[in-house]
């Protein structure tokens, strides 16, 4: 299922790397930056480029937070959920960001553009409450400046 | 602070972009690659940082010296020693790595480079977490900068030492903070914990010798070796050297970061550096140290901010990130939201761990929710016995088990409060 430029792409990662299977998480950033992310087909394809079985892929695939395993939206909102957000309204944030986006957590909404996940601490606690959309980091959040935020995504 | 009191962040000017290379050498940057790289003897150097006193400032609080002393050295060393500097900060509460990186990555090129001379390193890998872009990307134009300059790959300076450094981007995970979980999620493995021995200065990164530092404590590096032990150690006000990172969150008037002395009082963290509480909150306690750190209360509070006090006070320095809890914060939402956070990071390889912090986490919703009862308090205590040290092959359990220890010990109304009204 891979694409020629995926292939490439990983191919041409493993001349960086003492062992090719040292390329796994890259590889795997490299189909979920073409698809968004990683279906289970991709697996047996990605280990074959490196020499590792699907499960070998799997067990790396599934244990991180930011390889995406399920299909999301054009636009990935990550809500800080530890402690230093939590005392500082991160359920307020949270509720305000379903409530807006008409969707829970793990889920995306029906016009594609937003999938809503919880995150555990961004080290922007000085921030707190702070979220990521596409990785922009966005602090000293309010529901009141939820909207702003968003507005930035279309 | 004089600029000279703060080695670390002196260079940093927050909302501005970092220096260049060209900046950074003018304020003084890449004087320590040029004064030792080639030219000083590494176990000379070695000596010096043993000397110094730093200890590790990603939480343990390991003698730096003594983990680069158990290297193998020598003509009959492995060609192959590997330096990796651990960016994958994700501590609950703590954000000094963020800071240190975005505000000054050359610092961290530089250290890195005099770091992996010391142990005659062959390469550099620095694991950052996948939600530090902005540091990710500063680093990567400051290791291209640094690389034009001669100060990295073949012959540095002329030296005739080599050295690759290689920026590797994580993809989040908590657990990869523990070193060995570190090495496997760089060998493209399942990022569980290795059990010790053996230890990575043996047996490491592909079976080769390798180190394990923080950011923060690698920044320390350049300064020791070009102004000496004496002077690092004097930095600091009490037992331990240096100065560190500290910083504050929940209900205070300001967070930081701050550089300040080792062994700075809590007391001054807290009411000079933090500003006290927000109006209308007062104090009830504090993790000292990041998530994984014991409570400290009023009784604690004139401690100096060192290892070795904090450690005898039954908590931990950590990171040296304060999590500040006030009395209008539930204390038992608190608890369940630490723990929360340590049962879903946990990488399920120990069964104490696995199975125990989804247990505590739902009994500590039952305290919350005021549905508490007896024998879940007697459970809570069993689990801080299961999930102490030497119980499990790294130290996610005993760490996410010590606020509720001494939650336990501190705050017991609470957790009677949390008992079912009707029993």
């Amino acid at each position: 299922m891979l694409t020629a430029e995926e292939r490439d792409v990983i191919t041409g990662l493993l001349g960086h790397y003492t062992d090719p299977r040292a390329a796994v998480v890259e590889a795997l950033k490299v189909v979920q930056e073409h698809r968004r992310w990683v279906p289970d087909e991709a697996l047996p394809e990605v280990g074959a480029l490196l020499g590792l079985s699907a499960h070998d892929v799997d067990a790396v695939a599934t244990f991180y937070n930011l390889i995406f395993r399920q299909p999301v939206g054009r636009h990935v909102i990550l809500v800080c959920d530890s402690v230093s957000c939590w005392m500082l309204g991160y359920e307020d944030i949270a509720t305000a960001l379903k409530r807006r986006l008409g969707i829970g957590f793990g889920e995306t909404t029906p016009d594609d553009r937003f999938t809503l996940l919880p995150i555990c601490c961004l080290g922007a606690c000085d921030k707190a409450p702070a979220m990521l959309i596409d990785f922009e980091l966005y602090g000293d959040l309010t529901p009141e400046r939820l909207d702003a935020a968003l507005g930035h995504y279309a | 602070m004089r600029d000279e009191d703060r080695p670390l962040t002196r260079n940093i000017r927050p909302g501005e972009p970092p220096l260049d290379r060209a900046g950074y050498e003018e304020a003084g940057g890449y004087r320590a690659l040029k004064a030792v790289i080639g030219r000083r003897d590494p176990g000379e150097l070695l000596d010096i940082v043993k000397d110094s006193g730093l200890r590790g400032r990603g939480g343990a609080g390991f003698p730096t010296g003594m983990k680069w002393g158990f290297i193998p050295m020598g003509p009959d060393a492995p060609k192959q020693k590997y330096l990796i500097v651990n960016a994958d900060e994700m501590e609950p509460g703590t954000f000094k790595d963020r800071f240190l990186l975005e505000g000054d990555p050359h610092q961290m090129v530089e250290a890195a480079i005099v770091a992996a001379w010391i142990i005659q390193a062959s390469d550099v890998y620095i694991f950052v977490r996948d939600a530090y872009r902005r540091a990710t990307d500063l680093l990567r134009a400051a290791l291209a900068e640094a690389r034009e300059a001669g100060y990295l790959g073949r012959n540095i300076l002329g030296s005739g030492y080599e050295l690759e450094v290689h920026l590797h981007t994580s993809a989040g995970r908590y657990i990869c903070g523990e070193e060995t979980a570190l090495i496997n999620a760089l060998e493209g493995k399942r990022a569980v914990p290795r059990q010790k021995p053996p230890f990575p200065q043996s047996s490491g990164l592909w079976g080769r010798p390798s180190v394990v530092n923080n950011v923060e404590t690698l920044y320390n590096i350049p300064h020791i070796v070009l102004r000496g032990a004496e002077w690092y150690r004097g930095l600091g006000k009490g037992a331990d050297g240096g100065t560190k990172l500290f910083g504050a969150s929940g209900r205070v008037k300001r967070k930081g970061p701050w550089e300040l002395p080792m062994g700075t009082p809590l007391r001054e963290l807290l009411e000079a550096h933090a500003g006290g509480m927000h109006d209308g909150h007062g104090f009830r306690g504090l993790l000292p140290g990041g998530a994984s750190t014991g409570f400290l209360v009023d009784e604690h509070l004139d401690l100096p901010m060192d290892f070795d006090p904090i450690q005898n006070a039954g908590s931990r320095l950590g990171t040296g990130a304060l999590i500040v809890l006030d009395d209008r914060t539930s204390l038992m939402g608190m608890l369940r939201n630490l723990e929360h956070f340590f049962a879903r990071e946990s990488c399920g390889w120990c069964t104490p761990c696995r199975d125990g912090l989804p247990w505590v986490e739902r009994i500590l919703a039952a305290f919350a929710a005021g549905r508490g009862t007896a024998e879940e308090l007697d459970i809570l205590e069993m689990h801080t016995r299961f999930c102490g040290m030497g119980k499990t092959f790294c130290a996610h359990a005993p760490g996410a088990i010590m606020p509720l220890e001494t939650a336990l010990k501190y705050f017991r109304d609470d957790f009677e409060r949390g008992l079912t009204r009707a029993a």
